[in-house]
């Protein structure tokens, strides 16, 4: 199957990156598509790579990038949720003044529509959230 | 040939003391591009999203977006299920909620409201029909 | 449809308001702090008693032992895997996640 899924909180503060991770691992292990994981709200917390949590424990923010780099994964950060909450591509922060960019490897920027297409190309469509 | 899917977005959530009364609406505008069936639901605290007489400018410095609600119906999205228990439980009628009104092109554009107060009962089987569920 | 609680009952009313929406035919899947509501003999067992009645409750395996409850649930509740979780929401005809 086609499966999507939705993340709307951050890393470490809710479990739902951490649910939607190993959701998403699962899925890729039986053999199912993911079409897309679509990071919106907080989620879009996800995607930086200036985060550096202690060693002894997972590094929710890198290993979406490493499985994503693994299986060819389309993890999209929502553009509005993106700028509001500070996490920008050199193309975003260079476009509104700013002077440093901190967007992870493996994770694009883009809009809402992704998200709808998401749910319109996928079986099935994943929410997890608080 | 992709069929036209039934996406419901489901809306518990009070606005202003988190974002995600905010941020759902705007997945629906967006959202209302895409020419899929769209139909709201406001259940449990969402129904305070459309509760009228909001004003925020009383000190809270945010930006009123319950005008926004208003706007739903130029983008053909006329389906706000709004769940009488949840209203009940809160002390609230459907006076006092905002007129949220879209125009029928069937009928002569004649100016309708968007609301449709339903039971819970009723919103368990329009759950039934869905296709896509967004929760925020 | 499947129905997906990550929230604990005693915390939020997601269980119970998901309870209240839910069809007969319906599947429950309780994750991450939503598996306190398979907690046999709590306050909200009327409402799991519910659900019950109307499909199968399952749970999260990893998020039951993460919370050390493994001995405390409800007769009845199935603990499934990520990969079961798979199953669950591919089985379904559709999902909803109740936060």
């Amino acid at each position: 199957m086609k499966l999507a899924v939705m993340i709307n909180e951050g890393p470490y503060q809710h479990q739902a990156s951490d649910s939607a991770y190993q959701f998403v691992a699962a899925a890729l292990e039986k053999g199912h598509e993911i079409f897309r994981v679509f990071f919106y709200h907080d989620g879009v917390n996800n995607g930086t790579r200036l985060a550096f949590p202690p060693q002894d424990d997972r590094n929710v923010q890198m290993r979406w990038g490493e499985l994503a780099e693994k299986h060819g994964l389309d993890l999209v950060l929502c553009v509005a949720a993106a700028q509001r909450r500070g996490i920008a591509d050199e193309g975003e922060a260079s476009r509104n003044g700013k002077d440093a960019n901190n967007i992870a490897p493996g994770y694009r920027i883009s809009g809402l529509g992704q998200l709808i297409e998401a749910g319109i190309q996928a079986d099935r469509l994943v929410v997890f959230g608080d | 040939m992709s069929d036209i899917k039934k996406f419901l977005y489901v809306n518990r959530r009070a606005p202003y003391g988190t974002i995600y009364a905010l941020e759902s609406l705007e997945v629906v505008l967006i959202g209302a591009a895409f020419d899929q069936d769209v139909s709201l639901l406001f259940t449990d605290d969402g129904v305070f999203q459309i509760k009228k007489d909001q004003d925020t400018n009383q000190g809270s410095g945010f930006k009123n977006f319950s005008s926004t609600y208003k706007a739903l119906g130029d983008y053909d999205v006329n389906k706000l299920y709004v769940e009488k228990e949840s209203l009940e439980e809160r002390g609230l009628t459907v006076d006092d909620l905002m007129e949220l009104t879209y125009e029928d092109e069937d009928d002569d554009w004649a100016e309708k409201s968007s609301i449709r107060l339903v039971s819970r009962a009723e919103v368990k089987a329009l759950m039934e029909e869905q296709d896509v569920i967004l929760s925020f | 449809m499947l129905h997906i609680v990550n929230k604990s009952p005693f915390e939020k009313n997601s269980f119970a308001s998901c309870v209240e929406h839910a069809a007969d035919g319906s599947a429950f899947l309780l994750i991450e702090d939503g598996v306190y509501a398979a907690i046999k003999g709590s306050s909200v067992a009327d409402a799991l008693g519910k659900a019950m009645a109307m499909g199968k409750v399952y749970a999260l395996k990893s998020d039951v032992a993460s919370r050390g409850i493994q001995a405390k649930l409800a007769d009845g509740i199935e603990q499934v895997d990520y990969a079961g979780f798979v199953d669950l929401v591919t089985t379904n005809d559709r999902v909803q996640s109740w936060l």
